[in-house]
């Protein structure tokens, strides 16, 4: 069905705007590699949560063009949602945990909707539970756990199904950094397995732990990819004649930080970052 | 996807305290209305049965030596008849039994008021029109005094108004099957509309409207079976305490409005029906409300 080397995710001038409101994306254009690990940053209102929505198939762009998993997503029957949907991992920025259920029920939610029978489900979820500290807290409803052992259920949810994508949206905002460390990770160890990760952050300290991640930096819905690493089709493929034109074309609209091509520093991600705040995310 | 997940989907309530009850009083209703529908229909057609070929003679005639001469020649004309299957004088005192509750006890002896004598007879085909003619023309010479009637006829305005109550227990029943489907789309959009929240995490997590209307549908099913179970009790309890009454009037006409094993049949499936037209509400209900742009 799809490619291994075709881009996991892949928009194209993509624009979001809610009712008649202005736009509160505009011409996002980028390409997601399977198995990679990616951070999006920006200013609170920036639109990150808006951006994850469209990854994570809650909302449709209001224009532009869109694939995942090799599949127009824009075009699909809603019927076959579903399908994509149970493909992906969702930590969403009010976890949005069902208040009736327990935790373990909570954590249990995305194999019962995938028809796992239940006696298959003990073991992933208790794994789930200890994997986030919380065994203890197994029968306790949303309402009774504090906001960061929320955030936790919220994370066991979204990795039990080992999703081929996990999209996360500030995922350790309510927990200590001993924790964003442990929940850090449990993204990298996902990662490793092959699951393209997806987090949007405000916390430098956690993207300078992961120096292999690709940064993408939204500023005022626009994406900032400076060095193209979210350029698409991938640079290799570009007819090599036309690169200068297709760079100017795309300018405007792309930005990026890499890490693993500046150096192998451990706080190389992070000045970069830094680096670039100063320049405000002018191309070098 | 297995029904007992399905079901843990969404909290397990049921679809709320009246649910059950407005479906046993529908269910209770429409048993009555379609045990009394079946009932008159048989009743009609047991009269009909038995009053198609029968006709009664009277002969109105204020000398009683003469009305007795002329009710022996209708009996002999009519006995003689190849047409006729059947005929009996009444006797007078059945006659008196019959005339008693408006007359009062009659003095055989002095009769303050002259009374018909009456000859029934049961024709082999049915009493039409042209057959009456026949008969009261070969009547005419020996019982010039005698008048024919069909004793359908005298029911034929009983007949139209059982026909129109089966109507009306048609209407009946198709509007109390309306009220139901609204109850139940009432309660299954309350239902979504309690849910919603968890719904669209459900959504979200890969999960289809289908997975969801298993879930309503299920906590439909609990109220809908007691409902109709209750519903069927009460209604048959209804229905039996009817007959009784009924059955106390010792009518021969009531008598035949006992009902055959295909009524029965009609009214074991009313709470069966009405159990598949909840579930099939809810479901319609939740696919149709759930269905909506992303
Ligand atoms: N449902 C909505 N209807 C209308 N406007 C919205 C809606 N959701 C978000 N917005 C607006 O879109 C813009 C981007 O919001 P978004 O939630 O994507 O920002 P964000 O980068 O996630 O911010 P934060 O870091 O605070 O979570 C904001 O101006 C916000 O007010
Ligand atoms: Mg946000």
């Amino acid at each position: 069905m799809m490619d291994s080397d075709d881009p996991i995710v892949h928009l194209d001038n993509v624009g979001l705007r809610y009712g008649t409101d202005k736009e509160v994306l505009s011409g996002v254009s980028c390409s997601l590699d399977a198995g990679r690990f990616y951070f999006l940053t920006g200013a609170s209102g920036a639109g990150k949560t808006s951006l994850l929505k469209i990854l994570y198939l809650a909302q449709t762009p209001s224009r532009g063009a869109m694939r995942m998993f090799g599949t127009d997503m824009l075009t699909i029957p809603q019927s076959r949602l579903p399908e994509f949907r149970r493909r992906l991992g969702v930590v969403f920025q009010d976890f949005r945990l069902v208040e009736h259920m327990s935790a373990y029920d909570n954590i249990a939610l995305p194999l019962r909707v995938a028809g796992v029978r239940e006696r298959d489900l003990a073991e992933p979820v208790e794994d789930m539970l200890s994997w986030v500290g919380l065994e203890h807290r197994a029968r306790a409803k949303p309402a009774t756990l504090s906001g960061g052992e929320q955030q936790r259920v919220a994370i066991a949810r979204a990795v039990i199904s080992r999703p081929d994508m996990l999209v996360a949206d500030e995922p350790t905002g309510n927990v200590d950094p001993d924790m964003a460390m442990k929940l850090l990770s449990l993204f990298y160890a996902l990662n490793r397995l092959g699951t393209t990760i997806v987090v949007a952050t405000h916390d430098l300290n956690l993207v300078r732990q992961m120096p292999d991640a690709t940064i993408m930096r939204l500023d005022k819905g626009r994406l900032m990819d400076p060095t193209g690493a979210l350029r698409y089709p991938p640079r290799a493929e570009r007819p090599a004649g036309k690169r200068e034109l297709y760079d100017r074309a795309m300018r405007p609209t792309i930005g990026f930080v890499k890490a693993d091509e500046h150096d192998s520093g451990d706080d190389s991600v992070a000045a970069d970052v830094e680096a670039a705040e100063k320049r405000g995310w002018e191309m070098p | 996807m297995h029904r007992k997940q399905a079901t843990q989907l969404l909290p397990q309530t049921r679809m709320g305290g009246p649910m059950p009850w407005i479906i046993a009083i529908m269910v209770a209703l429409v048993v009555l209305a379609t045990g009394g529908a079946l009932s008159l229909n048989r009743l009609a057609s047991t009269a009909n049965d038995d009053l198609a070929g029968s006709i009664t003679v009277q002969i109105v005639e204020a000398d009683p030596a003469e009305r007795e001469r002329q009710t022996e020649a209708t009996v002999r004309l009519l006995e003689a008849d190849r047409r006729v299957a059947a005929v009996r004088a009444v006797p007078q005192s059945e006659l008196d039994a019959l005339l008693e509750p408006w007359l009062g006890e009659i003095d055989p002896a002095a009769p303050s008021v002259p009374i018909p004598a009456l000859v029934d007879a049961r024709l082999v085909g049915p009493a039409s029109e042209a057959e009456l003619l026949r008969l009261e023309s070969l009547l005419k010479r020996d019982a010039p005094d005698a008048r024919l009637d069909a004793q359908a006829d005298w029911l034929g305005p009983v007949f139209a108004a059982i026909a129109s109550l089966q109507w009306l227990a048609l209407v009946l029943v198709a509007m109390l099957a309306f009220t139901g489907i609204t109850a139940v789309w009432l309660a299954s959009r309350n239902a979504l509309s309690i849910n919603a929240k968890t719904i669209e995490v459900i959504h979200l997590l890969g999960g289809d409207d289908h997975q969801i209307a298993r879930v309503v549908q299920r906590a439909m099913r609990t109220d809908a079976v007691v409902g109709s179970v209750a519903g069927f009790v009460l209604g048959l309890l209804a229905l039996w305490l009817l007959g009784s009454q009924f059955a106390a009037l010792e009518s021969g006409l009531v008598a035949g409005g006992g009902l055959i094993w295909l009524d029965w049949l009609a009214i074991v499936l009313v709470p069966v029906a009405a159990c598949a037209i909840a579930l099939l509400t809810a479901r319609f209900t939740v696919l149709l409300l759930l269905r909506r742009p992303v």
